[in-house]
């Protein structure tokens, strides 16, 4: 073994960012070239991939591939369904699972250790495990509507919205942080006469920052990327999201140019919020599991 | 804290009651609903009543028999043999099309295999049913293990004290945020067999000495590129969890170990490893659990095939449930799926749990 010397110092870290960047590439590549694809026309993106070419922003580079799939595919009206779906979502989510947290955590009444087990029990049942029933349920559900009673929740935007709203995991965030809190100042509250839902708008939300922000940014990510059930509950182009919606771009031929310009309209928005909002993004993943 | 200021069951209810009613309608209901569908011949639209058929359904799905067939045999009683020498079976229809075996009525092959003269068929009556059963325990057992290893893996790199790590960081989580389906997409090209990048990398690597290969055409490979894509895909966040669980041990720790010369090796089994056990138990029932649900990579990839050799659990929910218009045979999937989970979870927790 050599003696550590400044240089081998400088060799060992320089062997370490080696190691960080080579993993890094794997990660970045593929993202990479889809977006660098997005500008290239069919036949050169094609030529590309046997290159490095297929990396870099070279040859004829335009943004045609993004007019044609304006044109080929409704993308306004997709990313418009998309963005108020999830973001009806992700409100009503925060404000229902907090409330129902907050009585979980601060209200003492009958049922409440039932009720917060069965919500909790059903962490463990994945969504893909019920969407066949749910399917069912939804297509027979009534709606009492402007135009009255409607006898069908496919193809609307509620059937997207509501069946998301609550979960156990929001449910489960919002306690765990809950708890945390110093129950006195509620109390203290209740003292000077404020009533529940003061204490909980007034008192308890003002203190909830970081699981609000975690709590929307996972609700986020799960709604802005459903694919399962709108495939299956919206047949109407009127309602599409986003991820459905790539389905346009898989007609007979293929136009790469085309899917890759798509793709990277519908991830590149996504990604940019993701970079500015690093350290909240991963907090919140990783506040799912410190509990455990 | 059970005093009159905080004792109201009134307002309790009435906090709770919207949360828990949205669960209770939308994912309670139908997760009992699924077992009352699977015991009926339940159709999305149908204008025939429904009909209780009992376990029917999980019958004509579960059913499994293995038959064997003798060669067949020239008139001196010597084995026919092909070309290469193979002896030759009667056709496995001669059996589940016989009037004289009813019971085997209308299944078909799964597998078979040799056992001296005489062949042993696997014949099932949903024989894609258990494709899908299988390829889907194949991907959560080859999944769950390399995904949380690579994660801890990441997580251990990550962990350094380095100048610009949090760059790092960001870059391997990124591919968490974007959609599967997008990712799907986009490995469809990687892997395609005459433009795919990963054919023109790996000719790269090798000098020109790899042929190019067509990933998911090939039913050897088609479930092997798209569990490697998932893990590509979801590594990052299973990362910033025991990235989570790492810095949850203590630094004195380490510098005792350091201080009794511990080698890497011994500090990570000794320190790091002990310190990650709940981290471990968690991960590994959130990557199988999502693992089951395996479903976006199939639908945009390759929709079950080639010859059957990605069909999985919830691709068959749906493409019987929702495709088909079959609720009850998807519901039925579905309860089998939930059941293995269950399974599955509870061994895991059995088998990590404190000694």
């Amino acid at each position: 073994m050599a003696a550590i010397s400044p240089d081998n110092r400088g060799l060992r870290l320089a062997v370490r960012y080696l190691v960080l960047v080579l993993v890094a590439l794997i990660f970045v590549l593929p993202l990479l070239f889809m977006v660098m694809s997005s500008f290239k026309p069919d036949q050169q993106l094609l030529a590309d991939t046997s290159s490095i070419r297929a990396f870099l922003p070279v040859g004829d580079v335009s943004l045609g591939n993004y007019a044609e799939a304006f044109q080929r595919a409704p993308v306004r009206l997709f990313v418009f369904n998309s963005v108020l779906v999830t973001g009806v979502t992700v409100v009503l989510s925060l404000a229902i699972c907090s409330l129902a947290a907050f009585s979980f955590v601060f209200l003492q009444w009958r049922g409440r250790g039932l009720v917060l087990s069965i919500i909790l029990a059903t962490l463990i049942v994945p969504f893909e495990t019920i969407a066949i029933p749910l399917l069912l349920i939804v297509s027979k559900l009534p709606w009492i509507g402007l135009d009255g009673v409607e006898w069908t929740w496919l193809n609307t935007y509620r059937v997207q919205i509501i069946p998301w709203i609550a979960d156990g995991l929001t449910v489960f965030l919002f306690v765990q942080y809950f708890k945390d809190l110093p129950g006195e100042l509620v109390e203290a509250s209740r003292v000077e006469g404020a009533s529940w839902f003061q204490i909980y708008w007034r008192v308890i939300l003002p203190l909830s920052g970081p699981v609000v922000a975690t709590a929307a940014i996972l609700k986020f990510l799960v709604m802005y990327n459903q694919y399962l059930w709108p495939l299956i509950v919206v047949q109407q182009e009127q309602y599409r999201p986003v991820m459905v919606g790539l389905q346009y771009f898989f007609q007979l031929n293929v136009a790469w140019g085309e899917v890759m310009a798509y793709l990277t309209m519908i991830t590149v928005p996504v990604l940019a919020f993701y970079l500015v909002l690093q350290r909240a993004f991963i907090a919140s993943i990783a506040s799912t599991g410190v509990k455990g | 804290m059970a005093t009159r200021l905080t004792q109201s069951n009134r307002a309790g209810w009435l906090f709770a009651l919207p949360g828990f009613g949205l669960i209770a309608v939308f994912i309670i209901l139908p997760f009992f609903f699924a077992f009352w569908l699977s015991l009926t011949n339940q159709r999305l639209i149908s204008p025939n009543p429904t009909e209780f058929v009992g376990l029917q359904n999980y019958a004509d799905m579960l059913s499994l028999a293995v038959v064997t067939l003798e060669p067949e045999r020239d008139a001196d009683g010597a084995v026919i043999r092909d070309e290469t020498g193979a002896p030759e079976y009667p056709r496995v229809r001669s059996i589940t099309r016989s009037d004289a075996f009813p019971q085997y009525d209308g299944m078909r092959e799964w597998f078979r295999w040799q056992s001296g003269e005489t062949a042993r068929v696997v014949i099932a009556s949903d024989v894609v049913f258990w494709k899908a059963l299988t390829n889907t325990l194949l991907f959560v057992l080859i999944v769950a293990p390399t995904q949380a290893a690579l994660a801890l893996g990441l997580a251990l790199l990550i962990n350094q004290r380095l100048r610009g790590i949090n760059v790092f960081r960001a870059i391997y989580f990124m591919p968490v945020v974007v959609s599967i389906v997008i990712v799907s997409l986009l490995w469809r090209f990687i892997y395609d067999g005459q433009d795919g990048l990963l054919n023109t990398v790996l000719g790269f690597l090798t000098f020109g000495a790899f042929e190019g290969h067509d990933w998911l055409g090939d039913p050897d490979t088609a479930l092997g590129s798209i569990m490697a894509m998932s893990i590509w895909q979801a590594v990052g966040f299973h990362m910033v969890i025991w990235l989570a669980g790492l810095q949850t041990i203590s630094p004195t720790l380490y510098e005792a170990a350091a201080i009794e010369g511990s080698s890497k090796w011994q500090t990570f089994r000794y320190v790091t490893w002990p310190g990650l056990r709940n981290t471990a138990v968690l991960i590994l029932i959130v990557i199988t659990m999502q693992s089951f649900a395996l479903f976006a990579q199939i639908d945009v990839m390759t929709n079950g095939g080639p010859l059957d050799s990605t069909q999985t659990m919830v691709f068959q929910a749906v493409e019987r449930g929702y495709g088909k218009q079959d609720i009850s045979g998807g519901s039925t999937i579905s309860v089998v799926l939930f059941l293995l989970v269950l399974t599955i979870s509870l061994v895991q927790r059995y088998l990590t749990r404190e000694r």
